[in-house]
């Protein structure tokens, strides 16, 4: 592997693992501060996948803009989409224990699947890269690198570092963070637990959906892409450390890294590798690797 | 298991052992063999889960490790006694589900739910990318495994009947277990494994023992299905599997066995019926929109299942108000949160 090759692998595990990280951070705080195994979460980004397809036209025809306008559309869609969804069937897991969490979201993920079915379809379709981002960048005289996929990077790292903000810095983080050491205590010292529950749902909602409508021009939207997304960023979550943001960070990198160079360096055992890189991990240190509260 | 229960649970068995002379078609047999082997998968999970409290979200490579060891060790010249095939495919799952839980038994909780996922994980890539396995295409069995002119698998009554014998010797083996001193220790563990240990039980080697177990029993499940269908591919061990076979004992009810052959049933069941087309027309080829909300429902009024139901319905005719929340398992994973 030459010093180009290894870069773009370099450039493209950076660009995964970033995305992993938007879904896995919701996973994570919706099960370190309520509690609750979401396995419809993969669905989320699904949703945001498929938003991106679907919105674009009626968009483009009413707003145009092209492409940022479907992504801020889609993201205060997702944001109202994730409030009615806690309202409407999460806000009820709260008290049950984990196993019927499992079952009622693995209904849920039924009921999107096929809601996808029926309003788009089952076939595989391709998002347009906005224009502007088109093009790519020359790195050596052959290889060359697309706008686009740098331009998700730095979207995701802007992300990344607007949410360390409001998580080190803000009321607001200060009240999650303590929700996902301790939540009785949270609870007794008289802050609102289900707006803020209400708030981190919709938020995790609103990351998962917005990681997919950025990866839909790269990835395509398919059917199943959400149950792929999802095994992975439960991956992630127990690397990291369940409830612990900083965890999910390593851990979606150490993923994104581990995948795409065992991609190039062990082709026959690609699919194997993030999870014996899990099993070594979790035997070494079983709570995960930065374990919260 | 009190007189009601063991009632049900015979006529259960008595119905399934008539079946075929009541006029089931094919099609019927068919469809019920597929749910008995389903079944046995729900049972051996329903001793981790229910049983011991241990949530194993990898209980579709024991399946398939059973499956694919009948199709590898069957000869492609002539047919193979179940004499030995059937305890050699149980053995190859139950030691696989040994190393598994070996290392996977050092974690609790949703950490343990992951690492029995990864392995899983790690069994499915193995038969899905490797030629072992014959790859994503799967592998047919040449000539199904029998014993001579007693036992003829071709025949679907007999395939059928021999499924049921299976499930019942199961049923009945976890039955005998769970009252058995061992199964005590693992209620206690369920329980309170801290307790357990404070009363002088070492609780790993029963934790594992139960997994080595469970795998064993899923690796007959996985024979069943081999010889039944006479064809394996990877989708047996994948993780789509696992969650269904949880979804099915929690459907059914933990805590019960026969929460687990209920489970089953309904499970299938309703998965066969949102499937017909006289029923619901084109629209059954959305079969899963109507199984997903079935389930939530599911969620929403049955806390304790379906085996919960009749005591609910008592309590809620006796005026009692059946509001009580949380199945027999309260909070498995308990430990996880800190």
């Amino acid at each position: 592997m030459d010093l180009t090759t290894f870069l773009i692998q370099c450039l493209n595990a950076l660009q995964y693992g970033l995305l992993l990280f938007l879904v896995a951070s919701g996973l994570t705080l919706i099960f370190g501060i309520m509690g609750v195994i979401n396995l419809a979460h993969g669905s989320f980004y699904m949703i945001g996948a498929y938003m991106a397809y679907a919105l674009a036209p009626a968009i483009e025809s009413s707003l145009g803009g092209g492409f940022f306008s479907v992504l801020l559309v889609g993201l205060v869609l997702s944001v109202v989409i994730g409030y009615v969804l806690e309202w409407a069937f999460y806000s009820y897991l709260y008290d049950r224990d984990h196993l019927q969490q499992v079952l009622m979201t693995y209904g849920l993920i039924l009921v999107f699947e096929e809601l996808r079915s029926l309003l788009v379809g089952d076939d595989v379709y391709g998002v347009q890269i906005p224009e502007i981002l088109a093009g790519s960048v020359p790195l050596s005289e052959v290889m060359t690198y697309p706008v686009y996929r740098l331009f998700v990077s730095a979207l995701c790292i802007a992300l990344v570092a607007g949410m360390f903000y409001v998580f080190a810095r803000t009321r607001l983080g200060m009240m999650i963070r303590a929700g996902a050491s301790n939540r009785e205590m949270v609870q007794s010292l008289g802050i609102d637990i289900n707006f803020l529950y209400r708030v981190v749902f919709a938020a995790g909602f609103a990351l998962a959906a917005f990681a997919g409508m950025v990866a839909a021009p790269v990835s395509s939207v398919y059917p199943g892409m959400g149950n792929e997304v999802l095994i992975i960023c439960f991956v992630v979550v127990v690397i990291g450390g369940i409830g612990s943001i900083q965890g999910a960070l390593v851990a979606a990198l150490l993923i994104g890294f581990v995948d795409t160079f065992g991609k190039v360096i062990v082709p026959d055992a690609a699919g194997v590798m993030v999870y014996l890189a899990m099993a070594v991990i979790l035997l070494w240190k079983p709570d995960g690797l930065f374990k919260a509260g | 298991m009190d007189n009601s229960k063991a009632v049900f649970v015979g006529a259960v068995f008595v119905a399934l052992a008539l079946f075929p002379w009541l006029g089931a078609g094919s099609y019927g047999i068919d469809l019920v063999t597929k749910i008995m082997i389903y079944a046995i998968l729900a049972l051996s999970l329903e001793l981790l889960v229910g049983s011991t409290g241990l949530v194993c979200f990898g209980q579709a490579a024991f399946f398939g490790i059973g499956a694919y060891a009948a199709v590898l060790l069957s000869g492609e010249e002539d047919a193979a006694s179940v004499l030995w095939l059937l305890p050699a495919c149980v053995l190859a799952a139950a030691l696989y589900a040994l190393a598994v839980g070996a290392l996977s038994l050092r974690t609790k909780g949703v950490y343990f739910i992951m690492v029995t996922l990864a392995f899983a994980q790690m069994a499915y890539f193995v038969v899905h990318d490797t030629a072992l396995g014959g790859g994503t295409d799967g592998i047919y069995l040449y000539f199904r495994p029998g014993l001579g002119e007693w036992l003829v698998l071709d025949d679907p009554v007999t395939m059928y009947l021999f499924s049921l014998a299976c499930l019942i010797g199961v049923f009945a083996f976890l039955a005998v277990l769970l009252r058995s001193r061992f199964g005590r220790a693992l209620a206690g563990i369920k329980v309170n494994e801290q307790r357990m240990r404070g009363t002088g039980f070492t609780t790993y080697p029963y934790k594992l023992a139960a997994f080595t177990i469970s795998g064993g029993l899923a690796g007959l499940g996985g024979f069943l299905f081999a010889v039944k269908d006479g064809f394996v591919n990877p989708e047996l061990m994948s993780w789509h599997l696992s969650g269904a076979a949880l979804v099915m004992i929690i459907l059914g009810g933990l805590g019960h066995l026969r929460g687990a052959l209920v489970g089953a049933f309904a499970f299938l069941l309703l998965q066969e019926l949102f499937k017909t087309e006289a029923i619901f027309g084109d629209f059954a080829k959305h079969w899963h929109l109507g199984l997903g909300i079935v389930i939530i429902a599911a969620v929403a009024f049955l806390p304790r299942g379906l085996v919960g139901l009749p005591e609910q319905l008592r309590k809620r005719l006796a005026g009692v108000g059946a509001g009580e929340r949380g199945g027999s398992l309260k909070n498995p994973l308990g430990e996880a949160k800190s």
